[in-house]
């Protein structure tokens, strides 16, 4: 197992998880999402190929009101 | 006809989506200002309510994805980029501001951002102040459009300084989008009597008391400014200059 923060709260993934993995165990909308992993955007395209590693910090985002 | 990067618009009023009270109330104020364009924010997911871009995606109206919140060039280009990925859009509301209270933004960090953005191909729309210098460096950057702002955003102040808004309209040939500050319809109806070519708003329409009534006095304004520009207003003079001929006038003795 591994532990990353997701936004902002500790969470367990097996080890090796990719982030593709990550977003099937959430509850999502089906579009509007987009991943950082330590600040950096990870592209839709190496959503399947991005291992997690232990301690990395994960950010989901979606559309919200503003503007 | 609004064109913008390209793309047509028969409005000229864009909508942000910040401070309606439910989706519901947004939907009705979205149909009621005729609005083709609506900005959208960031934020994590589980701090967000679903249904947003279901709706808007129903409504047939394109994404504005702003970077609202963000307070450094790098802040701002890392949420762009997240943006990017997230709508599949590459225009970008570049806000970077400078300042909690006002929340106007911060010039030396903006030109920074929208530099870098211009550099990785997005459609740079910046939240700008009513400094005609800086519109016009940020146009000649590449922007495709500027938005100054008229007052800070959601003071409802409408526009501080009317002749920098038209000193801006002089100074760049990109769209000028008069943009926060906005409090009734004459307000709207001033950025666009100005040479605006757009107005966009939020807070006016979203936390009226009548939200979908005052989306709708919105729509009427901008509309009505536009036309007032292009017809070309009456010089000002300082007495009367009779409507009505004198000629055959009965004098009553």
């Amino acid at each position: 197992m591994i532990t990353v923060l997701f936004n902002d709260a500790p969470r367990q993934l097996a080890t090796g998880e990719t982030v593709a993995e990550l977003l099937q165990e959430l509850v999502l909308p089906p579009r509007g999402i987009a991943v950082a992993v330590n600040g950096e955007v990870v592209r839709r395209a190496d959503w399947a190929s991005h291992a997690l590693s232990d301690g990395d910090r994960v950010d989901v985002l979606t559309a919200s009101q503003g503007g | 006809m609004f064109s913008l990067a390209g793309a047509g618009f028969t409005s000229r009023l864009i909508l942000g989506t910040g401070g309606a009270s439910s989706l519901h109330a947004l939907e009705q104020a979205i149909i009621a200002s005729g609005t083709q364009l609506v900005t959208v924010a960031l934020r994590r997911i589980d701090a967000t309510e679903h249904g947003l871009l279901d709706l808007l995606a129903r409504l047939e109206v394109r994404l504005l994805p702003n970077t609202a919140g963000c307070y450094t060039a790098a802040d701002a280009v890392r949420t762009a980029r997240l943006a990017r990925e997230a709508f599949e859009t590459d225009w970008i509301k570049l806000e970077v501001i400078g300042d909690e209270r006002t929340r106007l933004p911060d010039a030396v960090e903006l030109v920074r951002a929208a530099s870098q953005l211009l550099d990785d191909g997005f459609v740079v729309l910046p939240y700008t102040t009513d400094d005609p210098v800086l519109a016009r460096r940020l146009a000649d950057l590449g922007c495709a459009a500027v938005m100054p702002a008229g007052a800070p955003i959601g003071s409802g102040l409408g526009i501080s300084n009317p002749h920098h808004i038209r000193l801006i309209r002089e100074a760049v040939s990109c769209p000028v989008i008069l943009d926060a500050g906005i409090g009734t319809a004459s307000d709207a109806a001033l950025a666009m009597e100005l040479g605006c070519d757009a107005v966009m708003l939020a807070t006016a329409v979203t936390r009226a008391a009548d939200p979908t009534a005052m989306a709708l006095a919105m729509r009427h304004a901008v509309t009505a400014g536009h036309l007032a520009a292009q017809a070309g207003r009456i010089p000002r003079r300082d007495y009367a200059l009779a409507s009505t001929s004198d000629s055959g006038l009965v004098t009553w003795t």
